[in-house]
């Protein structure tokens, strides 16, 4: 099972290594770690996608919590969230497929963020699903490189 | 507000925190603190190898249940202290390791004695820190030994790169450490408590499986009553010896891969399992879906990750050893439900059961002729010392014969490598110890290949004043291995003939020890007598059946019923 744990951690050197660190030491598998500054600037926020049983997401996320820079760790895909990444793809634009490279991107609400002769750089934001929907359309006409932030993901907020 | 240096203000600080000793070894990055070390009443241990010093300084955490602390240069000193930062952290001992760092401009430019030991370290400490600014100094270094020491103990390193300890900094006011992201829980949840005592009153055939969490925590007078008060079976496992008296009718002894037939037997045809501070490592259960498999189980351990990370866990008890079992013998003393008459009439059938299989398959071995046979001195130290003395070990054969020949009645008995297996710890470990107790007897029960591998720290013993006592179990092969190469690998002796070993009453002698050598069994109890009763440091040579092996034993892999008996 796929799950998106969100890791508050204190924002020192060394921090995010001893969290790979665990992963790797423990054979624990990373899908995508994205990692940044929260509003707190000594506190990093770090959403990280893992797949796993329960008792195995059950070992990681006491772990995480055990490491002593860590403060919060919450496995958000058990409740209502909301998740995003964002991929920049350069993709093939020759004469005969620049309209409909335009037409696929606006379907998607991207953004054109480069032009060359030959290839648009785009900028797509949503959840996995959409941005791998993306890539498929896109692949036949030819993408020529791909570049994604992994997951970042938030709990909705109680409806009351 | 006093000004002054970074070192004297870190000298200060461990003065704080009631440091009396040091281990360690100097070089150029830490020149300064060895300067300022001349000026203190600390004691400074010097060792030969930085693996003795952190071992030494385990050694005495272990036996005094206080932070032990080591000294290092950066570089090769600090790389030399690695392996010993294993094994306490596999067996969470509580040391701190302050190590030398090159100064902060060069961090980072293979600067000469350069490591990245905080790198190197992070899987295998609890935690650890580069100081970075002189003003972090001292509150570093008091959060160390304050993460070293509570929750579920371990080794904390301090990178001190030479420039910060040189500086000139206000020492800080001593403060109650507070921290965000760290606060280990103790008290045990009163929902859970009585959940557990309410399994045990239900239960027919408990067992108690006793880990290390119960002498870290010092609960062994507390596992004691409760094992009395329900009348039930005691196992332990290697680092939980000595957690219950070895010589109380209810000691099963060490269970697991080289544990007795009895505590085996008993696990798996337990209903009700009550794991106390032990994490089930694979040496203790075997085949996982044979261990225990009729038995509901109880856990308690101050490390929530240690719970159902083996083994599913029915009734978790996350808090301290000692404070859950104040909790749950409080618990049976209220209540109405509870009567120890009654409970030990109860488990009599099950108790008596257990008994049978001691007696049908006790811990034992086939004298033959005069030669000598391992299990004969360790019952012969047993006696000799009362069971009274503080018990180190190498590891291999020698270290299971300890654990199951000695007679541990008391907690901080027993020093040995458990979790990581680290030949060469029994000897800086026992120079440790007899620093702390300088009264007691100190004995390093050891292999011949194993003793070599810390060897020089008899120099050490021999300059600190530490006249511990040397039995090597002298087969002049790597045992433990070589036993696994008779029984699985068909007999093929690859490389575990120790062809050349070097004479260990000469070397004795050399180091200004005593050195006492036995041949036969009628010589084991002079030699032994004659140790005990010198003052110096003794290495005794016992040479003892080439190709006795250690049972029972369970096969890797193996269910732990599936045992091979003497
Ligand atoms: C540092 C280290 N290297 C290798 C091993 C693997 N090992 C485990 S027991 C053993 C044999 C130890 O020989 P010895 O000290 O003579 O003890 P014996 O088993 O003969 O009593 C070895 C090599 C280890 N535990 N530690
Ligand atoms: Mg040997």
């Amino acid at each position: 099972m796929k799950h998106t744990l969100s890791v508050l951690l204190l924002n020192k050197p060394g921090a995010l290594s001893r969290v790979t660190g665990l992963f790797s030491g423990r054979g624990f598998n990373i899908e995508s770690l994205s990692v940044a500054e929260t509003l707190d600037p000594k506190v990093s926020c770090l959403t990280l996608v893992t797949r796993g049983q329960e008792t195995i997401i059950e070992q990681i996320t006491k772990q995480l919590h055990k490491l002593i820079d860590v403060i919060k760790v919450t496995d958000i895909s058990e409740g209502e969230f909301v998740e995003r990444e964002m991929v920049l793809i350069r993709v093939k634009a020759e004469s005969h497929t620049r309209a409909e490279v335009l037409r696929i991107i606006d379907i998607f609400r991207g953004k054109v963020v480069d032009v060359s002769p030959t290839s648009y750089a785009v900028e797509i934001t949503g959840p996995e699903s959409k941005i791998k929907a993306v890539i498929d359309i896109l692949r036949p006409i030819g993408i020529k490189e791909i570049i994604r932030t992994g997951t970042i993901a938030m709990a909705r907020a109680p409806k009351k | 507000m006093t000004k002054m240096t970074g070192a004297q203000a870190i000298i200060k600080c461990l003065k704080e925190e009631n440091v009396s000793i040091m281990f360690g070894f100097p070089g150029g990055a830490v020149i300064d603190l060895y300067d300022a070390l001349l000026d203190t009443d600390i004691k400074h241990v010097l060792v030969r190898h930085e693996q003795g010093a952190v071992h030494a300084a385990d050694g005495y955490a272990r036996a005094t249940g206080e932070v032990g602390v080591a000294l290092l240069t950066s570089g090769p000193g600090a790389t030399n202290g690695v392996t010993a930062i294993a094994t306490a952290y596999a067996d969470s001992i509580p040391v701190v390791i302050l190590t030398g760092q090159v100064p902060r401009a060069l961090i980072g430019n293979d600067a000469f004695q350069e490591v990245d030991i905080v790198g190197i370290t992070r899987p295998c400490t609890k935690h650890n820190y580069l100081v970075n600014d002189p003003k972090d100094l001292v509150p570093t270094i008091r959060e160390a030994f304050y993460i070293a020491s509570t929750g579920r103990p371990g080794p904390v390193l301090v990178d001190l790169p030479k420039d910060v300890v040189a500086s000139t900094i206000t020492y800080p006011e001593k403060k109650k450490i507070k921290m965000q992201t760290y606060q280990p829980n103790y008290a045990p949840h009163p929902g859970q408590v009585e959940k557990a005592c309410k399994a045990i009153l239900k239960a027919k055939r408990p067992v108690l499986y006793v880990g290390g969490g119960v002498i870290l925590s010092n609960a062994n007078k507390e596992l004691t009553e409760l094992a009395e008060k329900i009348h039930a079976p005691v196992t332990m496992t290697l680092m939980g010896l000595g957690g219950f008296p070895g010589t109380n009718p209810l000691s099963l002894g060490m269970l697991g891969m080289h544990g007795s037939y009895a505590a085996n037997m008993a696990v798996a045809k337990s209903d009700l399992l009550v794991a106390v501070g032990a994490r089930f490592d694979d040496r203790v259960t075997g085949r996982l879906d044979a261990f225990a498999p009729h038995a509901d189980i109880i856990h308690i351990d101050i490390d929530p990750t240690s719970i159902s990370k083996n083994v599913k866990v029915d009734i978790p008890i996350v808090a301290d050893c000692k404070a859950a079992l104040e909790s749950m013998n409080a618990w049976f003393d209220k209540s109405a439900d509870f009567d120890s008459k009654a409970s030990a009439e109860k488990h009599q059938p099950w108790v008596d059961e257990v008994a049978e299989w001691q007696k049908k398959h006790p811990l034992t071995y086939h004298q033959k002729g005069d030669i000598i046979k391992p299990q004969y001195v360790v019952e012969m130290i047993n006696e000799l010392t009362g069971g009274d003395a503080i018990i180190t070990t190498e590891v291999g054969q020698n270290q299971m014969w300890a654990a199951q020949f000695y007679k541990f009645n008391k907690p901080r008995h027993l020093l040995t490598s458990g979790g990581l297996g680290t030949m060469g710890y029994g000897l800086p470990a026992a120079i440790g110890a007899k620093m702390a107790f300088p009264d007691a007897t100190v004995i390093d029960i050891a292999g011949d290949g194993s003793i070599q591998m810390n060897i020089q720290e008899l120099a050490t013993a021999k300059q600190w004043g530490a006249p511990v006592k040397i039995a090597i179990l002298n087969n002049n092969y790597l045992g433990m291995v070589r036993q696994w190469q008779e029984l699985f690998y068909n007999r093929r002796y690859s490389a575990t003939p120790m062809e050349i070993t070097p004479d260990f009453v000469e070397l004795a002698k050399a180091y200004g020890a005593v050195g006492l050598r036995a041949r036969t069994r009628d010589e084991v109890v002079p030699v032994i007598k004659e140790a005990l009763a010198t003052d110096n440091l003794v290495i005794m040579d016992f040479v003892i059946d080439r190709e006795e092996g250690v049972f029972p034993m369970v096969p890797a892999g193996k269910a732990t019923t599936e045992m091979l008996l003497v």
